[in-house]
Order: C-alpha cells, then sequence, then structure tokens
C-alpha cells in the first residue's frame, strides 16, 4: 500500500484532491483559496513602504500565512516519506529537446540541472529564476491571483474575469515555453 | 488604516465592501492550525501529483502531456461542484458562520498581469504554490524565487496606479 503510495500520482487523484481545498477553507472559515496574496502580505507586514497597496488589514488574512507554511511542511513530509526514487517519466519529445540545452537528469521531478546554485549564477539561470520569479510576482498581483485564485477557486465560483485569466496565463506560459525559453535556455 | 477602496484583488476576502460588514466572531490565533494542516495535505498532494514539478509544467505549454490539464480541469469540477452545493444547502463554517461570495469585476489586470505571470510561470515552472513545497523539497535556490516573486509584487504595489487596469 505504501509502495502504491510512493508512486506519482494520477491526474484523477490529484486534481480532485486539490479541488476539494475549495470547500474545505470555506468550511474551516468562510476562506477564499488563493496563494499569490501570500506575497503581498509579505510586503504589507515587512515593507509597506506607505505604498496604498500594501496599507491593510493583514491581520484578517494570517490564515493564509499559516495554508503556505503547511505547504512547505508537506514538502517536507513528501521527500521525507513518501517519494520513491524513481526518476520522473517525461514525454520523449521534451526530453530530446532538453538534451540539446543540457537538461539530462530526469532522478528527481525538480531537475537536478536546474535547481542548482551554480545554474541560478549563470546568465540564463538568473533569467529564468530571478527573472521569471519577478514576472511572478508582478504578473499574478496584477492579474488578481495566481493559478489557485483564479483558475481554481475563480472557476469554481464562476467568475468570468478568472476565465479570462487563465487563459492569458496559458498563453504566456505557452509563448514562454515554445518560443522563448529555448532562447534563454541557449544562452 | 486606508483599506483598499480599488479592490482589484481576488484573493483577499476581506477587502470585499460587503465582507468587511459582516458580523464576525473572534478568532484566536491558534485556531490559524487547521489551515496548516490543510496546507500540509495540500503540499503533499501537490507534490505527490508532480504539479510542483518545473517538467510537468514544460509538458504543458507545449502541449506534450494531458495530466497538468487533468489536474486543473479535475480540480475546477470538483471545486465547482462543491461551491454549489455550499449554496444550494446554505451550508455555513464549522463555526456556524455564513459562507459568503462576491462578484468581482474585469479590469485589464486580468489581461496584462495574466499575460505576465503566465511568462514567469513557463520561466520558473512554478505559480506560487508549488515554491513553497519546493524549498520544503529541499530546492533552497527557490528561496531566491520566492524572494525576487515577493520583490514583484512590491514593484507591482508600487506603480500600481501608473498601470492600465
Amino acid at each position: 500500500m505504501i509502495e502504491f503510495i510512493k508512486q506519482p500520482w494520477p491526474w484523477y487523484i490529484g486534481g480532485p484532491l486539490i479541488g476539494l481545498t475549495v470547500p474545505a477553507l470555506l468550511l474551516l472559515g468562510n476562506k477564499h483559496f488563493g496563494i499569490s496574496s501570500n506575497l503581498r502580505h509579505a510586503c504589507a507586514i515587512c515593507f509597506p513602504a506607505k505604498i496604498p497597496f500594501f496599507n491593510y488589514d493583514y491581520k484578517k488574512e494570517i490564515w493564509n500565512l499559516f495554508f503556505v507554511l503547511g505547504i512547505f511542511i508537506g514538502g517536507i513530509l513528501s521527500v521525507s516519506f513518501l517519494l520513491n526514487n524513481s526518476p520522473i517519466q517525461v514525454n520523449q519529445s521534451l526530453v530530446n529537446n532538453l538534451a540539446i540545452y543540457g537538461i539530462t537528469d530526469y532522478s528527481s521531478m525538480l531537475p537536478p540541472d536546474i535547481y542548482n546554485w551554480e545554474f541560478l549564477f549563470s546568465l540564463r539561470g538568473l533569467i529564468m529564476m530571478v527573472g521569471g520569479g519577478f514576472l511572478v510576482g508582478f504578473g499574478t498581483r496584477y492579474a488578481g491571483g495566481c493559478t489557485s485564485g483564479h483558475s481554481i477557486m475563480g472557476l469554481s465560483t464562476l467568475q468570468w474575469p478568472s476565465l479570462i485569466a487563465t487563459v492569458f496565463f496559458m498563453i504566456g506560459g505557452i509563448i514562454m515555453s515554445n518560443l522563448l525559453l529555448p532562447l534563454i535556455l541557449s544562452l | 488604516m486606508a483599506t483598499e477602496i480599488n479592490n482589484t484583488d481576488f484573493e483577499i476576502h476581506s477587502l470585499d465592501a460587503t465582507y468587511a460588514n459582516e458580523p464576525q466572531i473572534e478568532h484566536k490565533l491558534y485556531s490559524n492550525i487547521k489551515y496548516l494542516l490543510v496546507g500540509s495535505i495540500f503540499g503533499i498532494v501537490f507534490v505527490k501529483s508532480e504539479v510542483v514539478s518545473w517538467f510537468r509544467i514544460q509538458e504543458m505549454f507545449r502541449f506534450q502531456s494531458f495530466h497538468m490539464y487533468g489536474v486543473i480541469g479535475s480540480a475546477v469540477i470538483v471545486g465547482a461542484v462543491s461551491v454549489w452545493l455550499i449554496k444550494r444547502y446554505k451550508i455555513k463554517t464549522i463555526s456556524g458562520e455564513p459562507i459568503t461570495f462576491s462578484t468581482k469585476k474585469f479590469n485589464k489586470g486580468q489581461i496584462y498581469g495574466g499575460l505576465i505571470f503566465g511568462l514567469g510561470w513557463g520561466l520558473t515552472g512554478a505559480c506560487p504554490g508549488p515554491l513553497f513545497a519546493q524549498i520544503g523539497m529541499g530546492a533552497l535556490v527557490v528561496i531566491v524565487i520566492l524572494l525576487s516573486a515577493i520583490a514583484g509584487t512590491w514593484v507591482y504595489g508600487k506603480y500600481r496606479d501608473s498601470l492600465p487596469h
């Protein structure tokens, strides 16, 4: 049984479980699922700098900081107890394509060729991690939510702005992944 | 303390004008432990479903696998059905408070911000949620991604009034 759990979970197990987070948070305290707002809370708590956007009663949102602390703990628990050590199975076309850029290690679902300090301090690493992170933080707040807040919670509550946001999330990702990332990885 | 007049945030429920006026029970800090628990389970699901994997996100954007579409799609269906049930049966929270929803107005942030986030998502292979799980998994370089994401949010907050909404 534990060996079964240690395998990667298929979408029809993971997806519904993720979906259950929506009612779970509502039932626990009328909390609306959404993660990128924590980036805003971090700014409001640590560096509000008299900026109106960071001037709000963040104490009402402390629950969300506990939630993402939980995600962090979930990460720890997973690697400690719930993963087997098999390499991740990835589409062969992607494998072939990534090999061109020196990404060949599939021993972890987080590519070891990318998630290391040496890569981070290379030009392409800085663009991907620092640049990419910046775009994520800027874009999610500009859009008013991320995949959790818009694509899952927003669509679950049938908000059409969330549908628009989700569409543009995908367009951005498709452009980056297919057109721009190959250029960046070639640096 | 200036309350958000121009609320473009879909994720901070307490900023909704209607919600702010509702009577609320005072919750103690330790009652937040339940959110820690739900978050932990959520984090485990994220990792086990490989949602945190840069490879899976690339596959998604290159249409090389159904997996991520299946995850998001089935999550939305489960979420939507549960919201419908909550509304239909007027289900309350475990403390007996009403569960409230609000309709958010569209603004151009969904388009421009959406594109910008999508570009970042394609680069990092992670939306905000996975970042926390990845750090827990031991990918400490992700701390840098998280810090630059916070920086990105801060810059947005600072220049928000000059951006098209």
